[in-house]
This record gives C-alpha cells, structure tokens and sequence, in this order.
C-alpha cells in the first residue's frame, strides 16, 4: 500500500473504508462519516496517551549508538510496579539517519551490563539488563529521575522517524489531539486523526467518548528476533469513569469501538487478566492479537491502514471474516488508499 | 454530593497545575498557595535559579512542586513542556497562564515601539498561551472537566499611553479565553481571565518605578484570592473576566 509522504494538515480529513463484518460488505467512505455509522449510546474508546521523543543519539567507549525507548520500567509483564522513572527497556540501532528503513540499518555496537551511553554532558544512562533473545534489547538506567529526567529526555530526544515520510517528524506532529501523559514510544496514529470538529459530531449524535492510557511500543526493530517477541508487554491504564462509560453502553446495547489497536490491546488485556470483566487501574499487558483471538469488550475498531503481514492487520482478523478482509486489501491497493502512519483508516463495525 | 467546585474538582483531591512564569510575583505566590492546599504543581519559567528556589520552598514545607524551565514564547518548548510537566503530575486539571512580558523598558509608545519588540510581546504573551492551552485542552475535553486562567491586566481595557503591546496581547488574551469557552461551552472545561489589580512585584516596579509600594497589593494575598476562587463552589460563567481589584486595593 502506498505510503502517505507528510502528515495532512487537516487531520479527519481521511478516507474510510468501511467493513461490514455481519454483512460481509464495504463501502469507500470518508472518516467525516464516522458519526453516522455510530447510534446514540455507542462509546468510542481512544488511547490518550502523548507520544515520546522516544529517538536518543548517544555516544558510547566503542562508538556511536541510536537509542529507541521502547517503554518505561523493565520489559516484563511480572513487573507492573514502577518506581523509578530512570529504569527504561530500549532497543539500540546502529548507524544510520531517518531515510534508511530499520531492516536496512547495520548491526549496532554490542553492550554490556555496566557500559554507560552518554547523550548530553547532563544526560547519562547505564546498561543495567541485557536481554538472552537480542543484545539490542536492554534495560537502561538513567542518572536522573524526575523533572531532570523528564526535561534532558524532551531537549535531546525526538519521535521515532519514518523513513517513507518526506521530512523528519518535530513532536508536534505525533502527538493526537488529546494527548495526556507521555507514555507512548510510537504514535498512537488510529486516534491522530480525530480532531475537534470530529469528536463534537460524535456527541451531537449522542456517542460518548472515553479513554484508556496504552504505551504504545516500537513497531520495529531490524532484528528479526526481536520483532517476533513485538509487540513487548505494555503498560496501561484503565480510568474508573472509562469502566463504567463500557457497562453503561453495553446495559443499553450500545457498540463499543476501539479507536487504534493499542486500545484493543489495553480492554482485551485488562479483560483477559480479570476473568472477562474491565477492573479499573494501571496493569501491563502481554496480550497477543493473533489468528484465533475473541474480543471480549469490543464490538468494532477504526484503524489505519496496514499491510497484510503487520501486527495491525492480524488484529482486524478478531473483527473481520478472511474473506472480507482479503478483498478489502485488494480493494484499498487498487483505490489508492493511503497506508501506514497518517494515512487513511479502515473501520471494521457490524451495522 | 458537594457541588463540582471552579475547577471541576473536589477540595479533597490533588489537582495537576501548570503554571507558566512560576519565579516570580504571583506566579510563585499562587504556586505555593495551591500546593499549599494540596495541589501538584508544576511551575515554568526562564530564570532557572530563581525557579528552583520557589520549588525549594514549596518543598520544604511538604508540598509537591516540580520546576521546569522553559521560554513561553518559544514555539518548539511546548510540547516538551506539557509532555514532560504531564509525565511528573499527570493529565494537567489547572492550566495557569502568569508569563508575560511588558516589552523593553522603560515602555515607550506605539510609534517608538519596534516591530519586532511587539511581536516579541505577542509571542509571550498571546501565542506561547495559545500554544500551550491547544496542548493541554484536548485531554481536559476527554475527561470532561478543567480550568484555564489567564492572567490578564486592566491595561486590556483601557488604552493607556505606553503600554500598547502589552495592553493589546493581555485584549488579545482575554479574548482567546473568551472563544475558547465558547467553543467548549458545555464540555466541562471552562476558561477565566482574571485581572489582580495591581501589585507590588518586579513587573510593577519595571513598568511604574515611581509608584507608592504602599498602595500595592502583596502578591501573597492576590494568590489566597485567586486560590479561593479555583476552590469555591461558585458558578462564574465559562469566559469571564473577573476584576479581582480596583486601583490597587484588594476589593
């Protein structure tokens, strides 16, 4: 699919294609549309999380290495409890600059427990955990927590790049129009295209909208090991009032749609660790949406577009027949649809 | 039930602040006085020493306050700084808009006023709240509830000699605040201009050296008043503009 060179300026501006999953049909649409796919009572769920400038530059005693952030605390689904804001789990990239694909890029330097990475006379990290599966993959301590932290992380790093785009990404651009707490090391690109005027419409048509925080992680890492373990187990966070919005709607019939596949990951896996039922708070996630997976919680998603292959797209098998979806891959090729981030969506949602 | 108060919030909870020229005059009075009352508060300013010294002592009496150093009126520092004030305090409940700047002083009149010093003055004072308040808007309008205030100047009403660009950005200002509520009337975020009348701070002395201290409000006192009004259960239109003083005395 091809891909879209620069994000559009005026985001909901998007095509939509809608598939219709009880039916077996689809329709080219417009993302405007939205609202009235939706009946009053229907709840749409995005992920309020802001995207990180999660890229760090640093230098090491063997050479240079690129750091991706991939998540806050150790990447282990065990360990929910958080309490440093120096301890993150990243992945390191060699050399390289943001034209260059990820699979394209050479094998970067090999560290171990005890190396320090410097990234600004303020900003140093140690090399605390180095996983069995990829040397890429590391747990990094940084030697400042807090406002320190947070301030020398927002000056030296910058969003993850994508090389199909025409230019590099400032933060501005990754960040969705209700961006909250910065827990994100991707966009959460589904909900990048919601803006002011969309979501209004949403409550003119009487549809409630609620959120759920998701650390969305790195979608890849040019190692083929370490991208079959993707997507790496994910902290969330359930808002008590997004509880009770979902067995609201649900007592009254209304659909629950998932705006973005981290939103999915976040009911389903808060689901699937309570016996099928939402519990309010913070958890981590190692859910995987493969072939096979039932969705508990939601009854629809609006995506982007994604390649057969992609993790994304495994996950609209939960929610679309094989049949349906192959020809809606073919049909978005040949009609020009716009893949990857800030390209056009798809909506899987029985009328 | 107990009625939602200002700022959407109970009395008992900690609301996330964020508050732009944090060092100084009210900005580092009000800082204090919500922390003081239980609120974490993140304060932003350009002077790195005399922010970390409010901190201090904000800290030093056991409330939550974090420092983050920033120039309002610089395009590339908002986003990094509601990320990173967001990831200390969580989703921001109170936006608190304090920076600004009188220009180059003494002030001087329209026709001696660059352009590029008045643009600099709209930077601060106009577009750096614009900015910021479009960063952390959206995520009050999820959550249905929040509280912008600007602090504005009776300079935004009247015309007076010398004190054109800033008199025009704190107009332009209240007048943001004005749209915005009635844009997001019924959402649950609600915006407020607030004029404190004036007050004895480095801000008055730059642009009145001759002015009666005596006649001057503490900023101490204005941020009580201030404080009260985020607190209290009173129902003020989204998009006011409230007069908390009139020439210099506490009403």
């Amino acid at each position: 699919m091809t891909a879209t060179v620069w994000p559009r300026a005026r985001r909901a501006q998007a095509r939509m294609l809608h598939l219709d999953p009880g039916c077996g049909s689809m329709r080219d649409l417009h993302l405007d549309a939205l609202p009235t796919l939706l009946q009053p009572g229907d709840l749409v769920v995005v992920n309020d999380a802001a995207t990180l400038p999660a890229e760090l530059r640093g230098t090491t005693a063997q050479g240079p290495v690129e750091v991706r952030l991939a998540g806050m605390g150790a990447a282990s689904p065990a360990s929910d409890e958080i309490t440093s804001d120096s301890i993150w789990t990243a992945v390191l990239f060699g050399a390289g600059n943001w034209r260059m694909r990820t699979e394209d890029r050479p094998s970067p330097i090999v560290l171990a427990r005890g190396d320090t990475i410097a990234f600004a006379a303020d900003l140093h990290a140690t090399v605390v955990r180095v996983s069995s599966v990829s040397p890429r993959l590391v747990q990094l301590r940084f030697d400042r927590e807090g406002a320190a932290l947070w301030a020398a992380l927002y000056r030296v790093g910058r969003p993850v790049q994508y090389s199909y785009l025409c230019a590099p990404l400032a933060l501005w651009h990754v960040q969705t129009l209700f961006a909250a707490r910065p827990w994100a090391v991707e966009m959460p690109s589904a909900g990048w295209s919601l803006d002011a005027h969309l979501l209004r419409s949403l409550r003119q048509r009487g549809v409630g909208i609620a959120s759920v925080t998701h650390a969305a992680g790195l979608s890849s890492t040019g190692d083929p090991a370490l991208d079959a373990l993707l997507p790496l187990p994910e902290r969330f966070d359930v808002p008590e009032a997004t509880v009770r919005a979902i067995e609201r709607a649900r007592a009254h019939r209304g659909r629950i749609v998932a705006v973005g596949t981290t939103v999915v990951r976040a009911l389903e896996g808060c689901a699937a660790q309570n016996g099928c039922r939402l519990r309010p708070g913070p958890g981590v996630t190692d859910l995987r949406l493969g072939p096979g997976f039932v969705p508990r919680v939601i009854d629809g998603v609006l995506t982007g577009m994604h390649d057969p292959g992609t993790s994304h797209f495994v996950l609209l098998r939960a929610f679309v027949p094989g049949p349906l979806l192959d020809a809606a891959t073919h049909h978005a090729e040949t009609n020009g649809y716009r893949g990857h981030e800030f390209g056009d969506t798809c909506l899987a949602l029985a009328e | 039930m107990q009625s939602p108060t200002l700022s959407g919030f109970e009395p008992d909870t900690h609301p996330a602040v964020l508050l732009t020229g944090g060092s100084r005059g009210l900005g580092a009075a009000l800082g204090s006085e919500l922390a003081r009352r239980g609120a974490q508060v993140v304060l932003v300013a350009r002077g790195e020493a005399e922010l970390r010294a409010v901190v201090a002592g904000i800290r030093a009496t056991g409330g939550v306050a974090h420092a983050l150093v920033a120039d309002i009126g610089d395009k590339e520092a908002i986003y990094p700084l509601v990320g990173a004030a967001t990831a200390l305090v969580g989703p921001i409940d109170v936006l608190v808009h304090d920076a600004s700047t009188l220009g180059p002083l003494p002030l001087g009149e329209l026709l001696d006023t660059e352009c590029e010093d008045f643009g600099r003055v709209l930077d601060v004072n106009l577009l750096g709240p614009f900015r910021l308040t479009k960063a952390v808007v959206g995520s009050m309008l999820l959550r249905g509830r929040g509280l912008v205030l600007g602090l504005s100047s009776d300079a935004a009403v009247n015309g007076y000699p010398g004190w054109g660009a800033y008199g025009v950005s704190k107009a332009a200002l209240d007048h943001l605040l004005r749209t915005w509520a009635a844009e997001l009337d019924t959402s649950g975020v609600r915006f407020l201009s607030i004029d404190p009348g004036d007050m004895d701070t480095q801000m008055h002395a730059d642009a009145i050296p001759a002015a009666d201290r005596s006649t001057l409000a503490s900023p101490a006192d204005v941020a009580i008043r201030i404080a009260d009004l985020i607190q209290s259960q009173t129902s003020i239109a989204t998009g006011s503009r409230v007069e908390l003083a009139i020439r210099g005395r506490v009403a």
